[in-house]
């Protein structure tokens, strides 16, 4: 177990260091730089400071190679466009993210699994009929066209706020009241996030149950008189979850991207909009951070698909274990 | 279910091609009294026998609200060099789903606009899984070093969020590019991000085959390593090349898309789905304008029409994109 996690940790470094260096150097040379932020009436001499305060008038593996004796000491060098440190700047906007992909996995992982269950137990009747068709719409609506659909109906109808993280009303207002308005302005890109993936769980959960009802072990369970709730929660679910665990890692991956653009068009202040806003100034120290913060994201997650999956399937486990 | 697929994406790619011939304005035409107006209604009746429209005047730009001249006629064209139209210097263009902010026809644009789109992510689909049957068949074949180098390199590229590796490549090329450049551009980013995916699956088969006693028959009598690939393990793959393609295909169309929508795809001078999205982006017009979302319904069809197309042949259209 030790091991497995060491080996994990070794390769979630390489992944960080490989794609912030990645980032670093693809905007380092991509044509164009920060200063053509500061407008086409700049004197030279101000060009000329702001290039050399973010080490462009170096040469590049030189800037890279000072970039990381700093960031092992978790400097990680100023964005231009904020005219700030960037540690906080991509923890803040990270954990914003976090925010919209934790309450997406929770509610896809809840509403998909329990949805599941009930369409692989209950093969024929109107309802399960209908949530399976609500599957089959929901996985070809993904999160794009899904959060601006959704736009749509809250622009229309009024009941959700349209797109931020705040009202504008409360930036002074005491910490509950907050907590209140951050968790209604989340309602929409978690729905936006969670319903595709939902869906995808329900597949996979209605799938696999209805192949572990026909199992003979179940139909023992049955024939010894075990009560149907507990036939279907305590023998034929534990079997039936597997593939679930199988995709968790992947579904954490793509969590990740598809929380780019739904922070885009419901204006969520997140990592994926960081980067955008970044990149395109070529902001160089804010895109390797932001890229650092996407790896270490993604690390975690296949990690948890992982350990996820040895819960679940004892033969994983002893690999692991080995 | 499939013959509703395979209808539904005949229809679509019957209109891309028949395009020209279908639209009733050009692409790119402005009516610039007609800014953001609604779907023109076609009147039987009142008047004159034949279907006929009448022109739309502003009341409120503000506001964008617009009237009907009922006093004019307008008569509606047919098989005037396309299909259905109404002059367009008569004041009274035909615009089935509006226009949008620029004043040009959403319906022509669609149509127009599924060409690009389509076009991309179909190039993308064949270059991807080309190019992935190509280096998973030469992996699993020639095994050895060059099947552990080829093997980490296509691990290392399925684990990244592809949007957001997609978004750095194109980030850091020149912001302002034609059209055309940016197809071949998109094409590249897209076949490169594609093809570990379809690799990693060809190796495994192609491992398994290639020790069968047919490859080996095929192997004693005298056939060459790219004979016995491309004639004999390589067809093994097929069933999983048509699925891996059908899960690439709409992701190549939403990517194209998103990229577009946030302004890193397609120039807006070029219709496509991604560019025509941008209209919808505007969450003050998007509640009046429900036609605004078009593109996105398009987008949808396709995706729900080859998970039709899939789900009936027995896998699971469970797709997430990355």
């Amino acid at each position: 177990m030790a091991r497995f996690l060491i080996r994990r940790l070794a390769f979630a470094l390489v992944l960080l260091l490989c794609t912030s260096s990645a980032a670093l150097f693809l905007t380092r040379l991509a044509p164009g730089d920060v200063t053509s932020q500061l407008g086409p009436f700049v004197p030279r001499a101000e060009i000329e400071a702001a290039r050399s305060r973010f080490g462009l008038d170096r040469n590049p593996v030189v800037q890279w190679g000072s970039w990381l004796s700093r960031a092992v000491r978790l400097d990680f060098g100023d964005s231009f466009l904020y005219n700030r440190p960037v540690g906080p700047l991509v923890v803040r906007a990270a954990g914003n993210t976090a925010v919209l992909a934790v309450s997406a996995l929770i509610v896809s992982t809840f509403v998909g699994i329990g949805l599941g269950i009930f369409t692989g137990t209950h093969r024929t009747g109107w309802l399960s009929a209908f949530v399976r068709g609500m599957s089959v719409m929901c996985i070809s609506v993904p999160p794009l066209l899904m959060s601006l659909m959704l736009v749509f109906i809250a622009a229309r109808t009024r009941w959700l706020p349209t797109g931020g993280m705040l009202s504008a009303g409360t930036v002074d207002a005491s910490w509950t009241t907050a907590t209140v308005d951050v968790a209604w302005h989340l309602v929409l890109p978690t729905l936006a996030l969670a319903l595709p993936i939902a869906a995808a769980f329900e597949r996979l959960q209605s799938q696999s149950m209805s192949e572990a009802v026909r199992q003979p072990f179940l139909l023992a369970a049955i024939a010894r008189g075990v009560p149907r709730r507990e036939l279907v929660w305590r023998h034929a679910w534990p079997v039936s979850i597997r593939p679930i665990c199988g995709v968790y890692g992947l579904v954490i991956g793509s969590l990740l991207s598809g929380s780019f653009i739904v922070e885009f068009v419901t204006a969520w202040p997140g990592i994926g909009r960081l980067m955008y806003e970044a990149l395109r100034a070529r902001d160089i120290y804010l895109v390797s951070a932001c890229a650092a913060a996407g790896a270490g994201f993604l690390a975690f997650g296949t990690l948890l698909g992982d350990l996820l999956l040895a819960v679940a399937d004892p033969g994983v486990r002893e690999e692991i274990e080995a | 279910m499939r013959i509703a697929g395979a209808v539904l994406l005949g229809l679509i790619l019957l209109a891309a091609c028949a395009a020209p011939w279908l639209a009733p304005n050009p692409p790119n035409r402005r009516f610039a009294d007609l800014l953001s107006a609604p779907p023109t209604r076609i009147h039987v009746g009142d008047g004159s026998p034949a279907p006929h429209l009448h022109p739309l005047r502003i009341v409120s730009r503000l506001e964008r609200r617009f009237d009907e001249d009922r006093a004019t006629h307008v008569p509606l064209r047919w098989f005037s060099g396309v299909l259905v139209s109404a002059d367009p210097d008569s004041g009274a263009p035909l615009l089935l789903l509006g226009s949008d902010a620029f004043g040009r026809d959403r319906f022509s644009r669609l149509l127009y606009g599924s060409r690009a789109t389509l076009a991309l992510a179909v190039l993308a689909t064949l270059l991807a899984t080309a190019v992935g049957a190509l280096v998973g068949g030469v992996a699993g074949y020639a095994g050895g070093r060059l099947d552990t180098f080829l093997s980490r390199v296509s691990e290392f590229v399925v684990v990244l969020p592809a949007i957001y590796v997609a978004l750095a490549l194109r980030a850091v090329m020149p912001l302002v590019l034609p059209g055309s450049t940016i197809f071949v551009l998109l094409l590249t980013i897209f076949a490169l991000l594609g093809w570990p995916m379809v690799a990693r699956g060809v190796r495994a088969i192609v491992l398994v085959e290639r020790d069968r006693e047919y490859a080996m028959a095929a192997r004693a009598a005298g056939a060459s390593p790219t004979r016995l690939l491309t004639r004999h393990l390589l067809p093994a793959a097929r069933g999983y090349l048509s699925t891996q393609a059908s899960l690439l295909l709409p992701a190549f169309i939403l990517a194209e898309s998103t990229m577009s929508y946030v302004g890193l795809g397609f120039p807006d001078s070029t219709p496509t789905w991604g560019t025509m999205l941008q209209d919808a982006s505007n969450v003050a017009l998007l509640g009046d304008a429900p036609w605004a979302l078009a593109p996105a319904a398009a987008i949808f069809m396709v995706v729900l029409g080859v998970n039709l197309l899939v789900q009936s042949t027995g896998h699971a259209p469970v797709q997430l994109e990355r």
